[in-house]
């Protein structure tokens, strides 16, 4: 098996620190300083993974285990990647969040799983606050996967790892978040963790997905497409539940995509230079039109997935070591 | 291009300029050209003038809640007889209410109605779209593209949107457009069924009926959601005083918010339907004499924006039924203006105070250029004798329905003239 290059193996050794926490549940678990050293690691774990030879030694031994309470095929794969790179054993799970009642599977099964001796529990469930909940229950380390609408942190560090690389600072850059904001953790995620960075942060969409007093988050609210993007540096769109748009909180898909949808004709106000970006999976069309979403130039859309592999690298890396330091 | 035309030896009668003199007025390529406020003037260009007799010029009606057959219940009413009618009555602008089969609540059908109505070169035909998808309460409708294609504002017309987190979320996200939302507020369980308002008078006739106060409850609550919502709101067809009670406190709290009064309910009470004349039957309900009073009060001091004909065409086959079994409404398109001028004539309002609620105020909510005397307004003008006795005949109506409660009333006040766009389209 060939070696990666002993001098990115330096490289990433010294960039490599104890993550500040036991468990990383949301992006208030990490300060600027700490965000930058945790992303200048995944910088280095991004040359690693663009080479041939992409594994490493740092956790062997170690257990990961994927518990995934909600459909997920990227980030599932994006950590389970990410794990055996670093050469931990990974096992995945997706147990049915929806046959039992929720509280009491999800306790019950973390304690299972807590006496087979995991390292790192890796968890997706559809409540708020779940990962949190079981943070307190389990001997291991618990990195949030997406906790209902209320956080996806390493969502948002992949997000920023993107920028970073794209503009090298995201300090003063102007951000807009559009779409169904009052659902998404990847936008409570992404607001905490830009504006602790420095960016600017706005939020777009309609009443009804954009909570009216999402201002007192320290963002603008536009409910104007064209006013929300004038002058942007980035574009985050999120996406919007198809059941969503059936008149519940936006009368049709074409409604939506008349006034909230991205297309050329309403990126022409944004800054020069504007980049897009999406967490995936996207509705083409309804959301965002293809014709930017496969625009090479414009669209991070398939560098944030390049992205997630290694800002989760960084993350179970730093934890490993964490445990490390704490003799587990 | 049309040739400037002058209309001269006219009292006119403007509520925006409060002015109510002698006067003439120039039309000039369907716009207002000119306004003079002077008795002694003497057109100097020799082109055509019309010589108004010394009548009442004012801008013509706007009529806000008109419903008509069309589409789904051509029998009863088209928008060709609605227009007709509308012409006669010096209605120059109507909006239909979406309630139609199918219901107003995409663009497709906002564009249907104006293009059908433009067709006709009467009277403007405007449409409001609805609220919810098939005036059902349930789901959203396209509320932004329907503004874009013209719909003026949005109501489920005589449904109650019962659900109150549907109500809210429409509301919410009507702010994105700064869209105008319409509420008729009455209490779905208290007025099921009902035909009468709850008093002495329903109890001895055997009807069911609807306590005044389900007005008052419902218009609280979609009060409390345009607070919360920030929405911008018609009460539509107040008929209580118990709700004009509730509107005072909102609007001393500093909500701003239209109301809108029936033509019937400030000039009827319960005692009309007397033996169960089914022409009568309403909805809401004709109400206690001291409601008519207080509405009248309101339209009085100004807390009354906009009056309708709440026009609501039903044939005889829907009105000579059992008075439970009878479709309430009235048609009142054509009998508007004398109808209104009652308030003139029995009740002393000033008539710029009986015109405004018809022209100026429903212009301003809607955002209408017309309902002024003004230059650059559009020329949609009435000529009209306010003193001139007139009896009712419901079977000479210009509406395909002759529901009529007004049939052999004995009125006062007769359009002569009506113009949309500088055109003249009626003569009396």
């Amino acid at each position: 098996m060939a070696r990666p290059d002993s001098d990115l193996l330096t490289v990433i050794q010294e960039r490599l620190r104890p993550f500040p926490r036991d468990h990383f549940l949301s992006v208030t678990d990490l300060n600027a300083q700490t965000a930058r050293e945790l992303l200048d690691l995944a910088d280095g774990f991004v040359e690693l993974n663009q080479g041939s030879a992409k594994s490493l030694d740092l956790m062997a031994g170690r257990t990961v285990v994927n518990l995934f309470f909600e459909n997920s095929t990227r980030t599932s794969a994006s950590f389970e990647i990410a794990a055996r790179r670093l050469g931990a054993d990974v096992i995945s799970l997706s147990p049915r969040a929806s046959s039992v009642a929720k509280g009491e599977t999800l306790i019950d099964t973390a304690a299972t799983l807590n006496a087979m001796k995991p390292d790192i529990l890796v968890v997706r469930h559809s409540a708020s606050g779940a990962a949190d909940l079981l943070s307190q229950k389990v001997g291991c380390a618990v990195v949030n996967a997406g906790d209902g609408r209320h956080e996806h942190p390493t969502q948002a560090l992949l997000d920023l790892l993107t920028l970073k690389r794209e503009f090298g600072d995201v300090g003063g850059l102007t951000v807009a978040i559009c779409g169904d904001v009052a659902h998404s953790r990847v936008a409570r995620s992404n607001v905490a963790l830009l504006s602790m960075m420095g960016a600017r942060v706005r939020l777009v969409g309609p009443p009804t997905l954009v909570p009216g007093d999402a201002d007192r988050w320290g963002c603008e609210v536009f409910h104007d497409m064209r006013q929300g993007l004038e002058g942007c540096d980035v574009v985050m769109m999120l996406r919007l539940q198809l059941e969503r748009m059936q008149g519940a909180l936006v009368p049709s898909t074409r409604e939506y995509y008349r006034f909230w949808g991205l297309d050329r004709e309403k990126l022409k106000v944004a800054a020069p230079g504007v980049r897009v970006m999406h967490p995936g999976p996207m509705n083409r069309g309804v959301e965002i039109d293809s014709d930017i979403a496969d625009d090479p130039v414009i669209s991070l859309i398939q560098t944030q997935v390049e992205m997630g592999v290694s800002a989760r690298m960084a993350v179970l890396a730093g934890l490993s070591l964490r445990r490390e330091g704490a003799g587990l | 291009m049309s040739a400037p035309v002058w209309i001269v030896n006219a009292r006119l009668l403007d509520p925006t300029s409060e002015y109510d003199g002698p006067g003439a007025v120039r039309v000039e390529d369907g716009r207002i050209a000119d306004v003079v406020r002077s008795a002694a003037f003497v057109p100097f260009d020799d082109r055509e003038t019309i010589d108004a007799g010394g009548l009442c010029l004012s801008p013509g009606l706007i009529d806000i809640r008109v419903k008509t057959g069309e589409p789904g219940a051509e029998p009863k009413e088209t928008l060709k007889s609605a227009a007709l009618s509308a012409a006669a009555g010096g209605v120059t602008t109507l909006v239909i209410q979406p309630d139609t089969a199918p219901a107003v609540d995409d663009p497709a059908m906002v564009d249907f109605i104006q293009r059908r109505g433009a067709a006709l070169g009467l009277v403007n035909i405007l449409t409001a779209g609805a609220a919810t998808q098939g005036c059902e309460g349930k789901l959203m409708a396209e509320i932004g593209l329907m503004q874009e294609a013209g719909a003026l504002y949005f109501t489920d017309v005589d449904q109650v949107i019962a659900d109150s987190g549907t109500l809210m979320r429409v509301m919410a996200y009507a702010t994105a457009f700064n869209a105008l939302i319409a509420c008729r507020p009455h209490d779905p369980w208290l007025s099921k069924g009902a035909v009468a308002t709850s008093g002495e008078l329903a109890t001895r006739l055997g009807l069911s009926s609807v306590p005044a106060i389900a007005e008052r409850m419902q218009m609280e609550r979609d009060l409390a959601l345009v607070e919360q919502t920030g929405v911008r709101f018609l009460v539509d067809q107040i008929s209580t005083a118990g709700a004009l009670e509730t509107l005072d406190r909102a609007r001393l709290r500093g909500l701003e918010v239209a109301a809108s009064v029936s033509i019937n309910h400030l000039r009827f009470n319960e005692v009309d339907i007397g033996d169960y004349r089914t022409f009568y039957r309403m909805d809401p309900p004709l109400r206690d004499e001291n409601d008519r009073l207080a509405l009248i009060e309101a339209v009085r001091d100004g807390r009354i924006d906009v009056i309708t004909s709440a026009h609501s065409p039903a044939p005889a086959e829907d009105k000579r039924r059992p008075f439970a079994e009878a479709t309430p409404g009235a048609v009142g398109l054509q009998t508007l203006l004398p109808a209104a001028l009652g308030l003139h004539h029995e009740d002393d309002l000033p008539l710029l105070d009986v015109l405004r609620p018809m022209t100026v105020g429903p212009a301003e909510l809607l955002g209408l250029a017309a309902g002024r005397l003004a230059t650059g307004a559009p020329a949609d003008l009435i000529l009209f004798d306010p003193d001139a006795p007139v009896v009712i005949d419901a079977d000479a109506l210009r509406s395909k329905s002759k529901n009529s409660p007004f049939d052999n009333r004995r009125l006062q006040g007769r359009v002569e003239r009506t113009w949309v766009g500088g055109r003249s389209i009626f003569s009396a």
